[in-house]
């Protein structure tokens, strides 16, 4: 940092005019393009808060100048957006939690130098990031196990991902080979290193590979649709599906949602979108450092 | 591990009284000491055989007639007839259309722009502003495609989007309906690629170029080098080898178009130009329970898909690049 200050202060002499115009041009496109990414969702937060009138009669607003929670009332009360809600966080916890469990124990012994039969392995996992069966033979297969219309048919056909295992492996393999003999040494065996010495120092990349397989459960809405057919299991992303894509089908031909007494479609569905979005938004701020982390792990080839 | 440090042969006792005798165990001698290591592999095995490996072998059914009653076993062989059926089918050309084009106007629009950007934020030098777009613009990455289409379906509806309203203002009264035009489709998948992926794409160039040793640029510039010979000699070959390695990837993954993403933005009204392999194998097979059929296309896809991939990567390594695998 103490060298990129003198560069620049080294270059601040010589800038031409020119290069003052490039500059203000580089940082004008860049705000331009951090504001493209965000307006959207300011612009559904704000109608969601606001009133029917407001949302037919102002094109676009960021602050709205009545604020009502009646979206989100009806949203709750009529959409059940709440089962929804709980069912992806359980599906997530449970998801993030067993891919967890199974990345890190399949990716402890691979990461060992002397671990006999690594390379076999390692050529097994390589070629399923090459080729797959699948939709139909996974979804038959699924079928066979009597996993249909259960959550384990979202959770254990991702159980690992090989992406996301050699990220692991990548870091176990950094730590010192000599906490391995210094236990060896005390009497303990593989299990224990693993549980006590290993884990503990494995933080960070837990704690960034969690957020991909959370990420990925929050978000999924393909595999809930091929395999789960009962409403009350259904994840939020199914609903807001059906609430916004299904539902503005409809809208756009002929039902008046006023004369059938139902809140402002506009203002609910927004309202939808703002409850689906928020957590990943909540927990974004606190995770970030770490994910920036596990991309450029495993962007580093070994 | 003793017999990575020591280096020396014969016997290395520990303080436990333990005796290692290194590269003379067998296997077996190997597995009961290191029993451990073998147990907690073994969920993910079973995993990779059971999810993995059992679903490429019910690839079969794709040389059968598959039927529910029947059994994988039971149905009859059929050969290669249903990839016949696949290929002489009037749906394949329009298929192989349509993937192609969205790919190519991926690889033409999409794959530049997190490249672009990163060359951008790369000038920036106040961090602190960096940061916030950075922060930013790596968002959209984070939420489901699904809300990608809310947001899209509520910006660009003909009824009250914001997107017709400045439309009709403009052009005196008239609407533009981008969701439900064969003609748009692929502009607008593209467009919702490059809004929800650039800025993330850009953390692996970002990475490359954090490498790069400042005091070349402080040399260049004591030399007299503008701006734009500063980006053609030192930080643009500083970004070649990321860039081959992500045009590997994109190449091998040509005829991955993303179908989570176009099944939720087709319709009656685009479904010419946005049936794609993705969306015609869940069509196909699971909702019209054309198993066999589907699976034929699935593994035409992942066939082509392997080989490209791997080709890529050779291509890759002739020039040079030292490729993924």
């Amino acid at each position: 940092m103490a060298r990129d200050h003198k560069v620049r202060e080294g270059a601040k002499v010589r800038k031409s005019t020119g290069d003052r115009i490039v500059d203000v041009i580089i940082y004008v496109v860049l705000g331009l393009i951090a504001l493209s990414t965000v307006l959207p969702f300011l612009y559904v937060f704000a109608g969601s808060f606001a009133t029917e009138k407001e949302l037919t009669e102002k094109a676009f607003f960021i602050i709205p100048s009545q604020w009502s929670i009646n979206a989100y009332r009806y949203a709750i009360e009529t959409a059940n957006i709440l089962r929804g809600l709980r069912n992806s966080i359980c599906i997530t916890v449970l998801g993030t939690v067993s891919c967890m469990v199974f990345s890190l124990t399949f990716a402890y012994p691979l990461s060992k130098g002397h671990f006999r039969g690594r390379n076999w392995l390692m050529n097994m996992v390589i070629f399923t990031m090459l080729f797959g069966g699948g939709m139909i033979p996974t979804y038959l297969v699924i079928q066979a196990y009597g996993l249909l219309d259960s959550w384990w048919a979202l959770v254990l056909p991702g159980a690992i991902s090989p992406f996301n295992m050699i990220i692991i492996k990548k870091f176990f393999q950094g730590l010192p080979v000599e906490l391995d003999e210094a236990s060896y040494m005390d009497g303990a065996n593989d299990l224990q290193i693993f549980t006590k010495v290993a884990l503990p120092l494995s933080k960070p990349v837990i704690a960034s590979v969690s957020l991909f397989y959370g990420v990925g459960f929050w978000n999924d809405y393909f595999n809930a649709m091929i395999y789960l057919s009962s409403p009350e299991k259904f994840p939020i992303q199914i609903q807001l599906r059906s609430i916004i894509l299904l539902s503005s089908k409809i809208a756009d031909t002929a039902l008046d949602y006023d004369m059938m007494g139902a809140p402002p479609d506009k203002a609910v569905k927004m309202a939808c979108t703002v409850i689906a979005t928020l957590p990943i938004l909540i927990v974004y701020p606190f995770v970030q450092k770490h994910f920036t982390k596990g991309v450029m792990v495993g962007a580093v080839k070994g | 591990m003793a017999e990575k440090v020591t280096k020396q042969k014969g016997a290395i006792t520990l303080s436990n009284g333990q005796t290692f005798v290194p590269k003379k165990k067998s296997t077996w001698q190997y597995m009961v000491q290191h029993k451990w290591l073998y147990i907690l592999l073994l969920p993910g095995f079973i995993y990779f055989i059971m999810f993995r490996y059992i679903p490429m072998g019910g690839l079969v059914i794709a040389f059968k007639e598959y039927s529910p009653f029947k059994g994988i076993w039971g149905s009859p062989w059929v050969g290669f007839d249903q990839f016949a059926k696949f290929f002489s089918n009037n749906d394949f050309g329009r298929l192989l259309y349509n993937t192609l084009g969205i790919s190519l106007l991926q690889l033409v629009l999409y794959f530049p722009a997190p490249i672009i950007l990163s060359l951008f934020l790369n000038e920036v030098r106040h961090n602190g502003y960096k940061r916030v777009v950075q922060t930013l613009v790596y968002i959209p990455h984070f939420v489901s495609w699904v809300i990608v289409a809310s947001l899209t379906y509520q910006l660009f509806n003909v009824g009250d989007g914001i997107f017709n309203v400045i439309y009709k203002a403009i052009s005196g009264g008239q609407t533009f309906d981008i969701l439900q035009k064969s003609s748009t489709f692929w502009g607008l998948i593209v467009g919702q690629d490059i809004w929800r992926e650039t800025g993330y794409g850009t953390i692996v160039f970002l990475a490359a170029l954090a490498g790069v040793d400042q005091e070349l640029y402080e040399a260049a510039r004591v030399d007299g080098a503008g701006r734009w010979r500063l980006m053609w000699h030192i930080t643009l070959p500083a970004i070649r080898g990321t860039i081959i390695m992500m045009l590997i990837m994109r190449v091998g993954g040509i005829l991955n178009t993303g179908y989570e993403q176009i099944f939720l933005m087709r319709n009656d009204l685009n479904l010419v130009r946005a049936e794609v392999f993705d969306t015609y194998i869940y069509t196909k097979g699971i909702r019209a329970g054309q198993y066999s059929f589907s699976s034929a296309a699935g593994m035409f896809k992942s066939v082509v898909g392997m080989i490209l991939v791997l080709a890529s990567d050779k291509v890759a390594k002739l020039f040079g690049e030292s490729g993924l695998y």
